[in-house]
């Protein structure tokens, strides 16, 4: 469905992403981690268009779509959340979902029936009519995966839709991105909640410094030296042996 | 909101001000009328782009002159019909929106620079109207006196009253549908987050252009209607900033990106300037002070102009915002969300 090929990104002198390639398979939830500033969501920015790749390629359904604007990636089914909430403050709840239901929805009345329809999906059924500015973080974050998810995406990134949630809060949000996916929706998701990443996923990609360091299912991600290294820094992973192979728990 | 309650009051108000004329027939009466249906076209125009999509111009005087010297031109130099001149004018400044839309938003300009570069345009072309003997330089364009409809010309100011009224309203129900549509809820996008808005898929430099060149058209409008009134006009008419702080400040006094807000503030405010003219007299400037005051009065206690301040006082809350807290509460649940609720 998505494949990046060597995508390099550079602010100035500094590589945010340093040729990183992943694949990410029709009908799957494909997670991608690493520690802050990996450059995560800067590679999120690339693939929805929102920064443009200083080099490589990204193909979307077999096309090569590096050069797209965003907005066209997004009518060609590419769907992003973002990191830091983006609402429409001055919007109510439904509207802000509707703007997204627009898109495939010219009509204001299946649009907004539609954004009603996504709302409930995510949990926000029973806050239509209230201003985006007067939900809490969470609702927020919800408001996020119904704009997006209400473009009808073939391809949904999610970067971090989890933070900020309490541990109940995760609990009922799991399953509504199974659910999506269910639906028939791919899935890339950034997200530090490993509970989520580890139930959720299927494949797993780790960026770190702006490489791809690994690369595998959720069990083999967890008992990767490389990836303990990355996350807990140089030396960990022998340590942690020697200590009785926590690795797993930590990872 | 059902489309039947979101155009009935507009319909209502424009069949009680279509009566006026019948009832009031002193000149100075329905010369004042005119005037400010005049500049709540203008700012219907203006509140299209700042009001709805959220881009602040300074410069609707480049699309007010461009509308008024295109129909002045069109009839003194090429003796084109006053209707056939109006209806030109009315495209020849959509396009002037357009290419400054273009080039401004193309290169990326926003809030206040986008602003200042419009300010800019306005008064480039006031100069070169000036200097130009094309316009007729600092003289002026006179167009002809010969009164005949067909010459968009009457013996009466009543007809004017109810062509200005006409465009008022047409350009009320334009907006409101605008507001209840795909494309005033992605006017909406634009003006609340261009990021999250294109993450949806909008083409926003499409969008603002759709935005910039209906708002020039209209208030190009208000120009070649304002020419045809008073057959006359200069650069500094034209091309003036008093044009485009009329077409700004009647929004924001009536309620910014609300249909009716244009309509409200241009009364409010040339309804007060009359009456301060009656009682205050021949103090020069007055009518400036008048501006002024309001203004500030506005932004300090109805950030969402009359409109705002009406419902709020319709649902019985009449606590002046003194809070940034409750000034965007109000602006949420207020005049925002009329329109497309
Ligand atoms: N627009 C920008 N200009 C300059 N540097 C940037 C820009 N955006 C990101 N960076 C830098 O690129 C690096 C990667 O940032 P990015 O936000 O992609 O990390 P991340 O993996 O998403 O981190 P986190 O887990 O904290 O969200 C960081 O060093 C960041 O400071
Ligand atoms: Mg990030």
């Amino acid at each position: 469905m998505l494949a990046v090929e060597t995508i390099t990104k550079r602010f100035g002198g500094l590589i945010a992403v340093n040729a990183a390639s992943l694949k990410v398979n029709a009908g799957s939830i494909t997670g991608l981690i690493g520690p802050n500033g990996a450059g995560k969501t800067t590679l999120f920015a690339v693939i929805a268009g929102f920064e443009k790749a200083s080099e490589g390629r990204i193909l979307f359904a077999g096309q090569d779509i590096t050069a797209e604007p965003a907005h066209l990636r997004a009518q060609a089914g590419i769907a992003r959340t973002f990191q830091i909430v983006q609402p429409f403050a001055g919007l109510s709840v439904v509207e802000n979902i509707a703007v997204g239901a627009y898109l495939r929805h010219p009509a204001r009345a299946e649009a907004q029936g539609r954004a009603r329809e996504v709302a409930s999906l995510v949990g926000l059924g029973a806050m239509l009519d209230q201003p985006a500015s007067s939900l809490t973080v969470s609702g927020r974050k919800r408001l996020e995966l119904a704009r997006a998810l209400a473009t009808e995406p073939k391809l949904l990134l999610l970067d971090e839709v989890l933070a900020g949630l309490n541990p109940s809060e995760i609990r009922d949000m799991i399953p509504v991105i199974r659910q999506i996916r269910d639906q028939g929706v791919t899935i890339l998701m950034v997200e530090h909640v490993m509970q989520a990443v580890m139930s959720l996923c299927e494949d797993i990609h780790v960026l770190a410094q702006g490489r791809i360091i690994a690369q595998g299912t959720p069990s083999e991600i967890a008992g990767d030296p490389a990836v303990i290294e990355a996350y807990l820094g140089q030396g960990a992973a022998k340590r942690l042996q020697r200590s009785a192979g926590m690795g797993e728990n930590h990872a | 909101m059902s489309p039947s309650r979101a155009f009935a009051p507009a319909l209502v108000l424009l069949l009680l001000a279509a009566l006026i004329p019948v009832f009031v027939t002193a000149n100075t009466v329905l010369n004042f009328i005119v005037f400010t249906l005049i500049i709540a076209l203008a700012a219907q125009g203006w509140n299209l782009l700042g009001g709805l999509c959220g881009q602040f111009s300074f410069g609707h005087a480049a699309f007010f002159g461009s509308g008024a010297y295109a129909a002045a031109l069109l009839q003194a130099r090429y003796g084109v019909n006053a209707w056939a001149a109006f209806t030109a004018a009315i495209a020849f400044a959509a396009l002037v929106g357009w290419i400054i839309g273009y080039l401004s938003f193309r290169s990326g300009l926003r809030g206040s620079y986008f602003a200042l570069v419009t300010l800019a345009f306005a008064e480039v072309f006031r100069i070169l109207a000036n200097a130009s003997a094309f316009t007729g330089g600092a003289a002026g364009t006179l167009i002809k006196l010969d009164i005949r409809p067909e010459n968009f010309q009457f013996a009466s100011r009543a007809a004017f009253v109810w062509i200005a009224l006409a465009l008022v309203g047409f350009t009320l129900l334009l907006t409101t549908a605008i507001t209840r549509s795909r494309l005033g809820a992605w006017f909406a996008a634009v003006r609340e987050n261009e990021d999250a808005a294109r993450a949806l898929g909008v083409d926003t430099l499409a969008v603002k252009l759709k935005a910039i060149t209906l708002s020039a058209g209209i208030t190009g409008a208000a120009g070649a209607l304002y020419v045809q009134y008073y057959l006359y006009l200069d650069a500094n008419i034209a091309y003036g900033s008093w044009i485009s702080i009329e077409a700004l400040i009647a929004p924001i006094i009536g309620g910014i990106g609300t249909p009716l807000g244009p309509i409200v503030g241009a009364v409010t405010l040339h309804g007060l300037g009359e009456l301060t003219k009656l009682f205050a007299g021949g103090i020069p400037g007055i009518d400036l002070v008048i501006y002024g005051a309001l203004l500030v009065a506005a932004i300090a206690f109805a950030p969402d102009g009359m409109m705002g301040l009406l419902q709020r006082l319709g649902r019985g809350k009449v606590t002046p915002n003194t809070t940034a807290s409750t000034t965007t509460d109000a602006k949420t649940t207020g005049a925002r969300t009329e329109g497309a609720a």
